[in-house]
């Protein structure tokens, strides 16, 4: 093996083989088989893996219903267009909703690299600007259903088409919803612990999230909020511009 | 001279957190850090991205243009944060794999989803057609 004759010494994951032979060797060593990954990583890994398949079932009955109805589908464009200065911009809400969850992330990226630089405070201060953001999309999205309740859009019924638009936008956007919402509260206590410092005073260590010198859970928690746009990227696309 | 004098002084520590720090997988050593600068081109391209899709809309694209279009830009927007947001680009190809190959079994599905939702609307509209 070419790699035991390696002169530097390099961190154990890149001694390892690497490409295709990688996959083999790491799935068919001992112990454990993501060598670049800790079993927090991997657990939100695999979470989000399960949590794709949720919002797929979601998007997959969407596809289904509305490919099967003969009634025609309500045009969204139309729908979701909010009157500015006289004149109906399409979708215009929708749009801010996506650039608000984009800016949401950008923060939470750079958050995390302030966590390993172990600048605390900075990580903190963005993970709470993350937070805002995305609070500010759950505050949007509460106004938009709103909006389109008091227009008669139920989950059975609704006066613009098909009947099953309701239940889809409801279903869809309402889970979404509530990962954001959850997101917002996640993000609200690791920031106050990252601010407080429990990741580098040992005796202020909480509950299972506390490791010292470990600013990896921002890097963890950064997972779920990415994922979360990730899956409105999914829902743009495919439930307000299709 | 003091270097070598703690090596000496302290040589079985300094072996015990060696292999320790060895055992340990290599993203605890060094983390998933990298230039802020790559993200800040990420989010701007996202932002470029999400105004091309957008424009899709505006300006009332229709057709499989449309589609092709709205499905290029998702595409590579969850490209772009898988890949650089959520750090996959520097992930080993084991748990690249095992996290983006379970998915792909979501084609199949949808595949059989379309088969039956056509099937259900042929069914409708010959049954409604013919006051069944």
């Amino acid at each position: 093996m070419t790699t035991d004759i390696a002169p530097a010494p390099k961190p154990l994951a890149y001694q390892r083989p690497s490409g295709i032979e990688g996959i083999f060797a790491d799935w068919g060593s001992d112990q454990r088989s993501f060598k670049s990954a800790s079993w927090g990583k991997a657990m939100m890994w695999i979470f989000l893996v399960s949590d794709t398949f949720v919002f797929s079932c979601f998007l997959i009955s969407y596809m289904t219903v509305r490919m099967s109805t003969t009634v025609e589908w309500p045009h969204p464009s139309e729908i979701f267009a909010l009157e500015m200065g006289g004149k109906k911009i399409p979708l215009i809400l929708i749009a801010i909703m996506t650039f608000d969850l984009i800016t949401s992330s950008g923060t939470m990226a750079m958050a995390v690299n302030y966590g390993y630089a172990k600048k605390r405070k900075a990580a903190a201060l963005l993970m709470i600007a993350t937070a805002f953001f995305g609070a500010t999309f759950v505050g949007m999205q509460a106004f938009e259903w709103t909006k389109l309740i008091l227009e008669g859009v139920r989950p059975w019924a609704n006066p613009f088409g098909a009947a099953q638009f309701g239940s889809c936008f409801f279903m869809i956007t309402g889970f979404h919803g509530f990962h954001v919402s959850m997101g917002v509260l996640f993000l609200l206590l690791i920031a106050s612990k990252v601010w407080r410092g429990d990741y580098d005073y040992p005796e202020k260590r909480g509950f299972f999230t506390g490791r010292k010198g470990r600013y990896e859970i921002i890097e963890i928690m950064g997972l779920y909020w990415h994922f979360v746009d990730l899956v409105w990227v999914f829902i743009f696309a495919l439930f307000y511009l299709w | 001279m003091t270097a070598t004098t703690e090596s000496v002084a302290a040589p079985a520590a300094h072996v015990a957190d060696h292999a320790a720090e060895l055992a340990k997988p290599a993203v605890q050593a060094h983390g998933q850090q990298h230039p802020i600068r790559i993200y800040l081109i990420v989010w701007v391209l996202l932002f470029v991205l999400s105004a091309c899709s957008y424009a899709v809309d505006y300006f009332d694209i229709h057709g499989l243009m449309r589609w092709f279009l709205i499905i290029t830009f998702m595409m590579l927007k969850a490209g772009f944060i898988v890949a650089i947001f959520m750090h996959m680009a520097w992930e080993r190809l084991a748990l690249v794999f095992a996290i983006l190959l379970p998915p792909l079994a979501l084609m199949v599905f949808m595949a059989m989803m379309a088969f039956e939702g056509g099937y259900t609307n042929l069914s409708r509209l010959v049954h409604f057609a013919t006051g069944g």
